[in-house]
């Protein structure tokens, strides 16, 4: 359960990213932590977000996979934060979470947001080699079928066997 | 915790890599064989390589857009919409011959994004050549992190990208020479060694890089002002720039 707890968590203060994104025009500099955006306040309501979610009555809402493991859904309280109201919709299946969604997401300033749980996106520059850099993919200029990219795809490919 | 292998797929489609990484666990193997079907009916039916596709057969005028497909007249309304958008910059005619090819790859690749949801995946990622959609996060509490080719460097990366549900597209001379062709001048635009947008929807994300690249310098200040939208670039120089917007982190 302490993982569900700690994926919650993480996806809040996501979220809490996601309602700055874009709107302040204030970027990191480089260096910085993709969180560090966030004021510190931001991190006494993600407690409360989790602390709650795991105290709402389950609900489940049956299986959705073949498997014997079953899939099930848990409604979190709705949240209040600093950045407005937020409730996060849990699917589990055996220990595992299979998704993290937003139901309810409603902005400081009383407007409705667009339920989407995009986190904003992090440029990470350094001086990276790709063996290094633990991606999952690659976004290139359009490669042909012996170009590099490709290669470097297919290692990704054959690495990704966990 | 018991550990489920994701699905990996690989397929040579629309003379590129399609590469589709599912990673939970509650979908079909046959589904993602449907989406791979479904890539090559789209190849089938919109490359302007094959003398007999419908595309080519709209471009000569031996059918009309009502005897095509309707994904095909979808195609060119999304083509119009998106000449708008980008103040001619994108063209379903960049060298006056009828080829949406500009905007069907990375259509393709968020329509099977958007199968595999519906088969029931909320983590996957579709590249198709170097054009990414990825959905939820790659596992749970990690955002996917997709890797910028670096153009001047080959085998390097210039910067890695991570979000959840993002969608990143890199327009570029880097393997394939100068293909990006603005269509205001019909000569190659060549400002830029590459640029990277990130958005939501692969489809806008990879339709805007290619008219953008086309707009060399000014592409900056288009993107800055395109909602939900962020890019990073590497000119010819070697420097780079990025929107406000994209944050950076370590």
């Amino acid at each position: 359960m302490k993982r569900v707890l700690l994926s919650v968590t993480g996806t809040v203060l996501g979220l809490v990213a996601l309602l700055s994104f874009k709107s302040q025009g204030q970027p990191l500099v480089s260096g910085a932590l993709p969180s560090a955006g966030l004021p510190a306040s931001a991190g006494s309501s993600a407690p409360a977000g989790t602390g709650q979610s795991s105290a709402a009555p389950p609900n489940p809402t049956g299986s959705t996979s073949p498997a014997s493991t079953i899939s099930k859904s848990y409604l979190g309280q709705a949240i209040q934060t600093q950045y407005g109201v937020v409730q996060v919709k849990l699917t589990v299946s055996g220990t595992k979470i299979t998704n993290v969604s937003f139901t309810q997401l409603t902005a400081y300033d009383g407007r409705s947001q667009e339920i989407n749980s995009q986190a904003a996106p992090i440029l990470l520059q350094e001086t990276l080699t790709a063996q290094s850099a633990q991606i999952d993919t690659v976004s290139g200029a359009s490669y042909t079928t012996d170009g590099y990219v490709q290669s470097l795809q297919s290692a990704l490919d054959q690495a990704g066997i966990k | 915790m018991t550990a489920v292998a994701p699905l990996r797929r690989v397929e040579q489609c629309m003379g590129t890599v399609f590469s589709i990484d599912v990673r939970d666990p509650v979908v079909d193997p046959a589904e993602i064989e449907d989406v791979v079907r479904w890539l090559h009916w789209v190849d089938a039916t919109f490359s302007t390589y094959q003398p007999g596709s419908q595309v080519s057969r709209l471009g000569r005028g031996e059918l009309t857009v009502a005897d095509c497909a309707p994904e095909v007249g979808e195609i060119l309304d999304r083509c119009e919409r998106l000449g708008r958008d980008t103040g001619g910059y994108f063209s379903a005619y960049p060298l006056g011959v009828l080829d949406p090819s500009g905007v069907v790859k990375g259509w393709a690749i968020e329509q099977a994004s958007d199968r595999l949801r519906r088969a029931g995946s909320t983590s996957h990622c579709v590249n198709g050549g170097g054009d990414v959609q990825c959905a939820g996060d790659a596992e749970p509490g990690q955002p996917w992190r997709v890797g910028i080719a670096h153009p001047l460097r080959p085998g390097d990366l210039a910067a890695v990208v991570t979000g959840t549900d993002v969608a990143v597209a890199t327009s570029g001379t880097a393997e394939r020479g100068a293909h990006v062709i603005d269509p205001h001048t019909s000569r190659p635009a060549q400002a830029l060694a590459s640029l990277t947008l990130v958005g939501r929807h692969l489809t806008d994300v990879d339709a805007y890089a290619t008219a953008a690249f086309a707009m060399g310098p000014a592409a900056r200040d288009w993107v800055e002002q395109m909602p939900g939208i962020e890019g990073f670039a590497v000119a010819l120089d070697g420097t780079t720039w990025r929107t406000d917007g994209l944050q950076v982190g370590t």
